[in-house]
């Protein structure tokens, strides 16, 4: 069975280490890889890696990408271009952890992409204390 | 009157100096409405630029174009990575194949440019970002055409960037800071300033003011 990568994108690669491991611990089947720091290991994002780690990460049910801040989403939008049509792929607007947890609870159900989107992009409303 | 590969080359070298002698400068601008990191990202991304394009014996405008953005998305890691990244890419496609351009032609290369920065960014002309100098500047080339001067033209770009100081901005890190952002210049207008002045310099220093 295949599942639904997910791609997290941060201008620190120790904030989506962190993030992976805990994702790890919930949904190990469920491939998740990261994209963090620039090309040198500096604070900051790179298409290179983002496009790299979308394609680690898509074991053929295509691939979620959660990012940070605004400047991570603009790679994340030219590693897109980059892969074009070959790769299914979706970048979620969405909360970094919480989507990210939701998203991979999901794809380890064996949700389709469009289920996992759907389901990373409705944490935007969860109100986090009730 | 035309720009061909080694002043595109020149160009570019000029524009790392006035970038890594400003490097301070500019975090210290984007420290005061961002990150603070925006002079160590930029003279990284040059100075990848400028070495790649002085050991390339390429003459081809969009070669060369192809080449400052892939060292600009490599090395530059913040927002200015894939907007001038995005510029120099829609330059490339308007120049492919193409060993000198003439100012019509650097009037393509520039509305191509602006358009890729504003679909990247989401931004518009006043939300104090680099599109305010972009936009305006790719503008007066448009409309200057062959009696373009390019003294008037870093006198026109460098008024832009200084538009953006009274500006709140609408993006990046600087709208967390809401009203907080105005009386400030936005670090990426005036980065784009050095580099337009560079292009001035090294056209001016080639064919005279015309
Ligand atoms: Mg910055």
């Amino acid at each position: 069975m295949s599942y639904v990568g997910i791609v997290l994108v941060s201008h620190s690669v120790d904030l989506v280490r962190g993030l992976q491991e805990i994702l790890s611990q919930v949904q190990p089947q469920v491939p998740v890889a990261i994209a963090g720091g620039t090309d040198d290991g500096e604070l900051g994002t790179s298409p290179f890696k983002i496009k790299e780690a979308i394609e680690f990460a898509n074991s053929g049910k295509g691939v979620i990408v959660l990012f940070d801040l605004g400047s991570s989403l603009m790679n994340a939008e030219i590693a897109l271009d980059w892969l074009g049509e070959n790769e299914r792929v979706k970048i979620a607007d969405a909360p970094l952890v919480e989507g990210a947890y939701a998203a991979v609870v999901e794809s380890g159900c064996g949700s389709s992409l469009d289920q996992v989107l759907h389901v990373a992009q409705k944490v935007k409303t969860w109100q986090k204390i009730s | 009157m035309t720009l061909d590969g080694t002043k595109f080359v020149n160009w570019i070298r000029r524009a790392n100096r006035r970038i890594q002698e400003n490097k301070d400068y500019l975090s210290e601008l984007d420290r005061a409405i961002g990150d603070g990191d925006h002079g160590i990202n930029m003279a990284r991304g040059f100075a990848e630029a400028a070495q790649r394009l002085t050991g390339s014996a390429d003459q081809d405008l969009g070669a060369l174009c192809q080449q400052v953005a892939m060292a600009l998305l490599s090395k530059v890691g913040g927002a200015s990575g894939p907007l001038f990244g995005t510029a120099f890419l829609k330059m490339a496609g308007v120049w492919k194949g193409k060993d000198h351009a003439s100012v019509h032609e650097l009037s393509l290369a520039l509305r191509e440019a602006v358009n890729g920065i504003k679909m990247r960014g989401k931004a518009e002309l006043g939300d104090k970002t680099m599109v305010d100098v972009w936009e305006p500047v790719s503008r007066f080339v448009a409309e200057k055409a062959e009696h373009l001067s390019w003294r008037e033209l870093c006198v026109f770009a460098e008024e832009q960037m200084d538009k953006t100081k009274p500006l709140q901005a609408k993006k990046g890190r600087a709208a967390y800071l809401g009203p907080r952002s105005s009386g400030h210049l936005d670090p990426g207008a005036v980065s784009s300033f050095f580099l337009f002045e560079a292009l001035c310099e090294t056209m001016e220093e080639s064919g005279g003011d015309r």
